[in-house]
């Protein structure tokens, strides 16, 4: 994606973020970023590390062993 | 397509079932003495036409294969274990339903993951729950505003995000903010595409994403808060 040059507010750069969390774009070099006083470099990491960790949540489980006998019991009473 | 989740799905699409042409027609060779058989199908292509004709056990079969990615699924999305073992028991239904109309157009597992999410999603307009919220998209409460994004300088999450935190919070989302972050940062689908499953805009549901994020943060800071009690 394209990083606009000109320099931006914290709340332009920030209706950016959405698109720019986890694009793979070099944010850290971005003109806002080089020139904000506040925290929007903090702001963006933290985003990334949410994005980043997403990606190891909720590892796959099992149902219950009766789940089974459940859809089989359905189809055999025709609600398949 | 789902982007994450790459290695394991991808060995599952490798191993889905894939139905195979088996009426090739020789044209160059018009009058063979013995019909050349068909080639022969995978262990798990074959599981998958037995059960498009019906073949009970073959579903059975099915099912063994894919309930635990489909109850995951479900799982995520709806944060409900209850919830998530009916939701998978009416994707496995519907499954039975329609198994006859895959013709092989997709890889079987893309195809069954697109139908449970539907499954999930017609569960959630059912109970009435907003999946998406043009109003709040397009204008941006305080709480949710640029304006709360600012943390204090020692409460950064870098490196530091606890896994099971990061879950309670998704869990803790909002139904509608749950399931954009589900989609797109847990199963790796594109704006365009979660746009199309939402019937919504490809600018609503980057807002919805955002503000998603935004929560889990303030949720993930609130934690660490806590512990530096």
């Amino acid at each position: 994606m394209t990083l606009d040059t000109k320099s931006m507010s914290c709340e332009e750069f920030q209706s950016q973020l959405a698109e720019l969390v986890g694009s793979g774009a070099d944010v850290l070099n971005h003109p806002h970023i080089l020139t904000c006083q506040n925290n929007c470099l903090r702001l963006y990491e933290d985003l990334q590390t949410i994005a980043d960790a997403a990606k190891q949540l909720f590892p796959d489980q099992q149902p219950e062993d009766n789940l089974w006998e459940r859809i089989e019991s359905a189809i055999k009473k025709g609600d398949a | 397509m789902p982007r994450t989740r790459f290695s394991k799905q991808a060995s599952e699409a490798s191993a889905a079932p894939v139905v195979q042409e088996q009426n090739t027609v020789q044209l160059q060779d018009p009058a063979p003495e013995v019909a050349r058989p068909a080639a022969p199908l995978s262990p798990d292509a074959e599981i998958l036409a037995r059960a498009q004709a019906g073949d009970h056990h073959a579903f059975a079969q099915l099912y063994a294969l894919h309930k635990r990615r489909i109850y995951s699924l479900c799982l995520r999305m709806v944060g409900n274990v209850a919830e998530a073992e009916d939701l998978t028991q009416e994707a496995f239904l519907q499954l039975h339903r329609k198994i006859a109309t895959f013709r092989g157009d997709s890889a079987f597992s893309t195809w069954l993951h697109r139908l449970s999410i539907n499954v999930v999603l017609m569960h959630l307009r059912k109970k009435g729950l907003p999946l998406m919220s043009l109003d709040e998209a397009m204008e941006p409460s305080y709480d949710d505003g640029p304006g709360r994004s600012f943390g204090a300088p020692d409460l950064s999450l870098t490196g530091s995000i606890d896994r099971l935190a990061l879950e309670r919070a998704v869990a803790a989302l909002p139904a509608g903010y749950r399931l954009i972050f589900v989609l797109h940062d847990v199963e790796g689908f594109e704006h365009n595409e979660i746009a199309a499953m939402l019937d919504c805009s490809v600018g609503n549901s980057k807002s919805q994403l955002h503000k998603a994020r935004l929560k889990l943060r303030d949720a993930l800071r609130q934690s660490l808060k806590g512990g530096k009690r």
